[in-house]
């Protein structure tokens, strides 16, 4: 680990004014950054500690949720409003990492945490994201965890987060603050499919502040549900998870939300399967069309082509269980 | 019940307790004709009671030392830099920038590291305890990727970690061969294990099988596995003028002084090492690079070292389990009998080890059968050195094995448990022995009967609930009774009634100080109190290797012989006036704190009176153990009957075990306490192998690209159902106590259990090793 300074900022003025120089970084939890600085992958001379910042969850006017930055993974996941308004949230938070990990991660962290590519974590690996223009040794090496949609010859990583999936199904948007200012985008527009450039992994400016999250209003999100599949029981990232909210009436979807997990670069909202089964009947048939929409595109590695049957049969189970339940 | 009858039996009862506290001398007896162990007769001493352990305070309180935690005076830390490249040379190293960063003491390498000859390779010489024949450090050679490459020395160990950070190396690489298939495609050669060739040939069995009814004919694999011990290897290393001592996290303290003398070229009792607690061993915890790089640092610094590695540092130095590609054939007539049984196959190890996983072992004394033949072929990678882990050999080859009879018995529609009896050996089969003490039968009986397998449908995929297919399997567990030469003990009796016992013999969380403080108590009739067992200290009496499921034999061995030296040189002293007066050795027992006439305890005199009568504060004695001549005579194994019942998500293919019974025959228990632990540790280790544990070792590079416990999967909690374990208690009359190892029978056929309930749940067979849900969607 490089030698840095650490400091806690007061506000997010003064973590913004500290954050921007050139070799700062935010930390939160620690829990992947700290990692990342002992692996030599992040050297850092600047740690500017943001966990004192923004770490309240406040109910919104209509009915939304503003969750702040700091906030601990295990607090989001144990809120009252978030169990019952948002049940998909707590759900993929408690299915990732350990108790003692969740306890520490905050909500900035998570949405900000890299890829677990073995071949990134090893200094001697070939890697685009870790050395840009080096090569990808995940191509042609293990790439079981790897992406199915999105990826590019460059980089076939996928992100690692389950909390995300479930924050992208459920519209989030991202509440930012940099030396330009202040500004909200949409959740689904903050990170980056690695194209050529695989080293940003997101739309953010140099020294720009994740602040809070929010959630808008969702009735039908109330039976939203979140499925991890994986190696082990516990404490084992998602080979494939998904995410969804389902709305029935009258026999048919009104409306839906799916996001999947463990497949891509970024977690991804399938609004390909969402648009096919918006309007349309409740069954089986219609969930595995849906699937077969959104997976249309999927390009199996060497080792993951089972991520794109498995990604089908957990689609379709998903919504078959949340249409049970509705119904 | 009446209360006179109640009256009687307890009279009875404590008259059978004198009777049977007064042990009588064990015989050199682990040879034909020679008399069992009279402690497996005692049936009212410690032996046998589920004791707790006696270091456990120690442990919970955290105040147990073990080998990162030993305090030393100006003691200085050390970070490892590992290569990066299969095979080549250090074409250049910078270590300038780490030598000035802040703290940093010095930076060894091959350039400035003292001059010492290579380790003695295991299985070399009694005493060799190296995990391979390399040079440590001494020239530009790379023969591993992941081979240390330099020594960091600090005043603190984070200074250290940052400053590995900073040496600058420039590799010159060499062609490697890291790939096992164009190594085998290269030519294998037939494996030597223990000076034998791993091959064994009984009729024509290739000709067998093709005249055979009913045959299967499958092929299976096994991969790498790494030891991840939760304790990491930490070393502290101190010289203090010639002499050199360590303190060590060690399955083999004396083997590792010799060996490590040998390589600095100085006497052997100019090494001491100690090892009081070790977290952990499963063979992992011996001779590897980390302990002679700590000595050599040490050395040329002149300052302790503590050299504690990281989980990385685990996988890149000490080795691991090698991966396996296994044939079972199996001919049988149609019922069952077989009349061929082919197990072959090809492991990868290295040129400077002589460790082929010997898969074949376990099927040597399986199964009867009209013709056999087993195989084991080699190649060599330029990998890091591969070793024994946890049932080396018993463990996949008993996976491949108990697969294929699984497999036998659904192709016959017999149920596998009758299929498994009906090929009971008289003898066993490949050297035509008789069997100590065999009573796998009656493991079976018990363990089905306990675990409910007749409610088991032979038909696959037959019982759902929900979306879980569920189903049950089974499979036999074997390993051997093992016992080493050179067990050694000394017992200090002193003035106040205590007995010391010392041996160069090891903890390593298995209980092993509590089982023989018991079986030490009984043996010298004396109460556990006044029993101190010391043990995990090189210049103690012994070479006892914590390995082979041996510790407990070669200890009782080691300690009865003691006990025989003990009582010679008491009559020695007893004098006249004793009422053991004029008796012989064979003539008398200890029981009661004290000596007594064989069969007439009355005539008794304590430990304490002698001592005093003979005006002497203690008497102390050493012996070494016989040689183990038993393992001669007879076959001699512990054995398993495996029971499970897994759950299979048809919609995922996540297979998860939710419930397991090991029935077991492994002589006498004991500790039923420490014993279950060790079953159930063994069982949860078998889970692993059957679901998750593997290395990926990358062959374009050889290097181990997981070496985490977040991404190499060992079972965590959820993963572990409750875990039954039962056992049939049944002395074996040729062992000492009458028990036989019980370390590392509990992986054996626990991954052939979990993949033929697999099988039972989905239909599927699933060959290769681990059984992820990929496998089975
Ligand atoms: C062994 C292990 C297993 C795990 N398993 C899982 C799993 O199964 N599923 C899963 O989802 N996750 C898993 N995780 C990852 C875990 O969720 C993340 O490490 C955690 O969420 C990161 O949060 P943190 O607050 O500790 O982030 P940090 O490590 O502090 O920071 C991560 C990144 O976010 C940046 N950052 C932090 N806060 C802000 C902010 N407010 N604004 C801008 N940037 C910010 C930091 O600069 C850094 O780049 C696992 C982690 C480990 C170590
Ligand atoms: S997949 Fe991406 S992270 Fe992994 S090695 Fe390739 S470039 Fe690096």
């Amino acid at each position: 680990m490089t030698p840095f300074t650490y400091s806690r900022a007061a506000d997010t003025a003064e973590a913004v004014r500290r954050g921007t120089i050139p070799q700062a970084r935010y930390l939160g939890g620690g829990t992947n950054l700290v990692d990342l600085m002992r692996e030599e992958i992040e050297r850092p001379d600047t740690l500017v500690d943001v966990t004192g910042l923004s770490h309240e969850i406040e109910e919104l006017p209509g009915g939304g949720l503003r969750i702040g930055a700091g906030v601990r993974n295990t607090a989001v996941a144990e809120h009252r409003s978030v169990r019952s308004r948002y049940p998909a949230l707590s759900r993929a938070i408690v299915s990732g990492a350990s108790a003692q990990i969740r306890n520490m991660a905050t909500v900035g962290g998570n949405l900000l945490q890299r890829t677990r590519c073995a071949y990134f974590y090893d200094e001697a690996g070939q890697c685009n994201k870790r050395s840009p223009g080096k090569g990808c040794d995940a191509l042609e090496g293990f790439n079981r965890n790897h992406a199915i949609l999105g990826a590019s010859p460059a980089c076939v990583a996928v992100h690692p987060s389950d909390m995300c999936v479930a924050l992208v199904a459920l519209d989030a948007s991202v509440h930012l603050r940099g030396s330009a200012g202040v500004r909200h985008i949409p959740l689904t527009e903050l990170h980056r499919l690695p194209g050529d450039q695989p080293h940003v992994e997101t739309v953010l400016d140099p020294g720009e502040l994740i602040t809070a999250i929010e959630l808008p209003p969702q009735p039908f999100a109330a039976r939203s549900t979140y499925r991890k599949v994986r190696d082990r029981s516990s404490y084992a990232f998602a080979l494939v998870s998904v995410a969804a909210a389902l709305q029935i009436e009258d026999g048919h979807i009104r409306d839906v939300r799916i996001a999947l997990g463990g497949v891509a670069h970024r977690p991804w909202r399938a609004s390909r399967a969402e648009e096919v089964l918006r309007g349309g009947p409740v069954g089986a048939i219609a969930f595995a069309a849906a699937a077969d929409a959104e997976l249309a595109d999927a390009r199996p590695l060497s080792d993951n082509g089972f991520k794109i049957e498995l990604a089908r049969r957990t689609i379709i189970a998903v919504l078959g269980n949340l249409a049970g339940e509705t119904a | 019940m009446s209360i006179s009858k109640d009256a009687r039996q307890i009279v009875e009862s404590a008259v059978q307790g004198v009777m049977a506290k007064a042990i009588a001398l064990a015989p050199d007896g682990w040879i034909p004709g020679g008399e069992p162990d009279p402690l497996i007769r005692s049936r009212h001493g410690h032996v046998g009671k589920p004791v707790s352990r006696l270091d456990g305070p120690l442990k919970v309180s955290g105040t147990a030392p073990f080998a990162a935690e030993f305090p030393m005076q100006g003691m200085v830390y050390a970070a490892l830099v590992f290569g990066t490249v299969p095979k080549g040379r250090i074409a250049a190293i910078d270590t300038e920038q780490a030598e000035s960063s802040p703290g940093v003491l010095s930076v060894m390498t091959y350039r400035n590291a003292p001059r010492i000859a290579p380790p003695p390779v295991f299985m070399s010489g009694p005493k060799a305890a190296g995990g391979d024949n390399l040079p440590v450090m001494q020239d530009d050679a790379i023969h591993w990727n992941g081979e240390p490459v330099a020594v960091v020395l600090a005043e603190t160990q984070e200074q250290a970690d940052h400053a590995s950070s900073l040496v600058h190396v420039r590799y010159q690489s060499e062609p490697a061969q890291t790939h096992f298939a164009k190594a085998k495609a290269a030519g294998t050669r037939t494996a030597t294990f223990m000076g034998q060739p791993l091959h064994n040939e009984i009729g024509d069995a290739e000709a067998a099988l093709v005249r055979a009814p009913v045959s299967v004919d499958v092929r299976y694999s096994t991969p790498r596995h790494n030891h991840n011990a939760i304790e990491l290897h930490a070393v502290t290393a101190a010289w203090t003028g010639d002499e050199l001592r360590i303190h060590d996290a060690s399955q083999l303290v004396a083997h590792e002084a010799w060996s490590i003398a040998q390589m600095f070229g100085i006497p052997e009792d100019k090494v001491v090492v100690t090892s009081p607690f070790v977290g952990g061993g499963f063979g992992g915890k011996c001779l590897w690079q980390h302990q002679v790089l700590a000595a050599m640092a040490a050395k040329a610094s002149g300052r302790p070292v503590r050299l504690v590695l990281s989980r990385e540092g685990v996988y890149r130095v000490v080795g691991g389990r090698s991966l396996t590609e296994q044939r079972v054939a199996l001919g049988a007539d149609r019922e069952g009998l077989l009349k061929a049984l082919i197990h072959t196959g090809v492991t990868a190890k290295t040129a400077s080890n002589a460790m082929p996983e010997p898969f074949i072992m376990a099927t040597r004394s399986a199964y009867a059968s009209e013709t056999i033949s087993l195989d084991v072929q080699a190649v060599e990678l330029d990998m890091l050195a591969n070793t024994f882990m946890r049932a080396p050999g018993e463990s996949v080859g008993t996976f491949a094995l108990e697969c294929a009879m699984d497999e036998l018995a659904s192709a016959l529609d017999i149920d596998p448990i009758e299929l498994r009896v009906r090929n009971e050996p008289k003898n066993e089969p490949i050297s035509g022995l008789p069997f100590s003490s065999r009573n796998i039968v009656e493991a079976w009986r018990t363990g089905a009967a306990k675990f409910g397998w007749d409610k088991r449908s032979s038909v696959p995929c037959s019982t759902r609930d929900g979306e879980w297919l569920v189903g049950m399997g089974c499979a036999a567990g074997t390993y051997p009774y093992y016992r080493m030469p050179g067990g050694a003990a000394r017992i200090t009796l002193t003035h106040d009634g205590q007995a010391i016992i010392d041996i160069a013999a090891h903890e390593m969380g298995m209980g092993t100080s509590t089982a023989q403080t018991q079986v030490a108590a009984d043996r010298l009739g004396l109460s556990m109190d006044a029993v101190v067992f010391r043990y995990g200290d090189s210049t103690l009496p012994g070479v006892v290797l914590a390995g082979g499921s041996q510790q407990t034999a070669a200890i009782g061995a080691a300690v009865s012989a003691a006990h025989h030296s003990l009582v010679k040189a008491l009559l020695k002293i007893v004098g006249n006036d004793s009422p053991l007066a004029g008796l012989k050795p064979d003539e008398v027992a200890s029981g009661d704190a004290g000596l007594c006439k064989l069969g007439d305890p009355a005539l008794h005199e304590t430990y304490v009176s002698i001592l005093a009568r003979a005006g002497q504060t203690s008497v102390t004695v050493t012996a070494e153990a016989p040689a183990p001549l038993e393992t001669q005579h007879w076959s001699m194994h512990s054995h398993a009957a495996m029971f499970c019942e897994v759950r299979v998500n048809s919609v995922t293919g996540e297979p998860r075990v939710s419930r397991f019974l090991g029935s077991f025959d492994c002589g006498r228990i004991l500790n039923p306490k420490t014993a279950a632990s060790q079953f159930r540790g063994g069982i949860i280790m078998g889970l692993g192998l059957a679901l998750m544990e593997e290395t990926q070792f990358d062959e374009r590079t050889g290097r181990v690209m997981n070496p985490s416990l977040s991404e190499y999967h060992v079972p965590v909690h959820m993963d572990v159902p409750e875990i039954d374990v039962i056992w049939t208690d049944i002395a074996d009359p040729h062992t000492p106590m009458g028990a036989r190892g019980i370390g590392e029978i509990g992986i054996t056929g626990t991954g052939a259990a979990v993949a033929n309930a697999i099988y039972n749940a989905t239909g599927k067979r699933i060959r290769d090793l681990p059984i992820t849900l990929d496998k089975l969607l």
